[in-house]
């Protein structure tokens, strides 16, 4: 019954999928973490930059966003992300187009994180003579991410399953193996078994795992 | 110019610690604060009481800039109030502030909170910083609880905490905001005893509280608020036992006569 399976290269596509996640998620942490800072920043063109992003970007499909980096920005604009070979340069692509989008989700996340954190504390920190950002770096985000690990997650799980857009610029994730699978195989129900199993074997520890990553970490108040 | 502020400097440190000159704020149509001057010397412990919205809380976090004022002047130490930024942060170092709801960082160990503003704004090195917070942490009489969270004492060392933590900074003035209001009763003493003590070794202190007793037996002065005034301001036996002005009549007569 899985006999067809020697022909396609699951693993290799799943990993492609774990690869696409990883990066986009280090990369949509670390922008979205910027974001959130500019939101709850003193300065107000940063504020309002940070909330024009948000509001903007996650009101766009992600289809959009995908096509518009290898349309718009690597066809019409050159812009290829230092590669000439076609795959690795729409690879980058996706990652960018994913870490746009999943920042804007994550800084939200983050910005709920931070509401969590008493004001007290951050006037208490501002009263011993600590700058704006030694407030934000040593004592809300520290106690904004430790809130924030369960929308995180959700965050993350979507991020996992939203990789998948990727196969409409051609990158060769799971969803694109799908695709060729069902063009050539007949076992229809059994491909998307594998593949939403797939799926699951990645999102489901990641639930699990920082779950009890949030409980053990989280402030006692 | 130049000439001006060295000889307003000069003239500052001999005795003037904090001075606010026709300090006005507002919160929206709300005038909190209405010309406030009040100067306050070195080594001297005021007591900022009155009723309830009268501006007491107001004034005192005005003093580190916590709430900005919409006009007149504060000077702490000579220097006028900064504006946001390393200059205002640097001030704040030198001013101790406690809360009603003791703010200790969650996230951190006791000795980690009075350990923070060290390290990381005075940039002492952390042996020495470790060393100073424990000295005060049982100078405040909770240095057995340095290696827990906040959370796991009580109100009264939390406070006790907060104090230490203020102290570490090594503060020219102390601000405290009402530091015994959100606490039990039985642990309204243990603070107010740490406090009582700053005050004897002659640290400059601006108390806003509801704690007459602490009025009467540690204030050099009471200064009493109302309706974002400064209403009258005399020494506390003669504040307690004869009140000049009505409206402190009317407050003495409904706190003290139960």
């Amino acid at each position: 019954m899985f006999d067809f399976l020697d022909k396609y290269d699951v693993l290799g596509a799943f990993w492609t999928t774990v690869q696409l996640t990883l990066l986009s998620a280090v990369g949509s942490l670390i922008w979205g973490t910027l974001l959130a800072a500019m939101r709850v920043g003193p300065v107000p063109l940063m504020r309002g930059f940070g909330t024009a992003y948000v509001n903007i970007v996650r009101n766009i499909p992600l289809t959009v966003i995908i096509l518009f980096a290898a349309l718009g920005l690597k066809d019409t604009l050159g812009i290829s992300l230092g590669s000439d070979v076609v795959d690795t340069s729409n690879f980058r692509l996706s990652v960018l187009g994913l870490t746009v989008y999943t920042s804007a989700f994550v800084c939200e996340a983050i910005r709920a994180g931070i509401n969590t954190v008493p004001v007290g504390q951050a006037e208490a920190a501002r009263a011993i003579g600590l700058s704006f950002t030694q407030v934000l770096g040593l004592v809300v985000l520290p106690q904004a991410f430790r809130a924030a690990v369960g929308p995180l997650t959700n965050v993350l799980i979507a991020l996992t399953k939203n990789t998948t857009v990727a196969a409409a610029i051609g990158v060769a994730e799971a969803a694109l193996l799908m695709k060729e699978m069902v063009e050539n195989e007949a076992q229809l129900l059994l491909i998307s078994a594998i593949i939403a199993f797939g799926f699951c074997c990645l999102t489901l520890p990641t639930g699990l795992i920082l779950g009890w990553v949030g409980k053990k970490v989280a402030v006692k108040r | 110019m130049t000439k001006v502020t060295v000889a307003k400097e000069d003239a500052a440190t001999s005795d003037e610690l904090v001075v606010l000159k026709s300090v006005n704020k507002h919160f929206g149509a709300l005038h909190v604060l209405q010309d406030i001057d009040l100067t306050i010397a070195r080594g001297e412990v005021v007591v900022v009481i009155g009723p309830s919205g009268s501006g007491k809380s107001t004034l005192c976090r005005t003093i580190n800039r916590l709430e900005t004022i919409d006009s007149g002047t504060i000077a702490i130490d000579g220097k006028p109030l900064p504006h946001e930024g390393r200059e205002l942060a640097r001030l704040r170092a030198d001013v101790g502030m406690v809360f009603q709801s003791f703010n200790l960082f969650a996230h951190k160990t006791v000795l980690d909170n009075v350990m923070l503003g060290q390290v990381k704004v005075r940039k002492a090195d952390k042996k020495q910083a470790e060393e100073k917070a424990r000295a005060l942490l049982d100078r405040v009489g909770v240095g057995a609880q340095a290696d827990k969270y906040p959370a796991q004492l009580s109100g009264g060392q939390q406070q006790r905490v907060a104090i230490a933590r203020a102290l570490a900074m090594g503060p020219k003035v102390m601000l405290f905001d009402e530091p015994t209001s959100a606490l039990d009763p039985e642990m309204i003493n243990e603070v107010l005893e740490v406090m009582q003590q700053l005050a004897r070794e002659g640290m400059t202190m601006i108390v806003v509280t509801h704690e007459m007793g602490f009025a009467r037996s540690a204030a050099n002065r009471v200064v009493f608020m109302a309706d974002g005034r400064i209403v009258e301001q005399s020494s506390p036996d003669q504040f307690f036992s004869n009140p000049r002005s009505d409206r402190a009549k009317d407050f003495l007569s409904k706190i003290l006569h139960h």
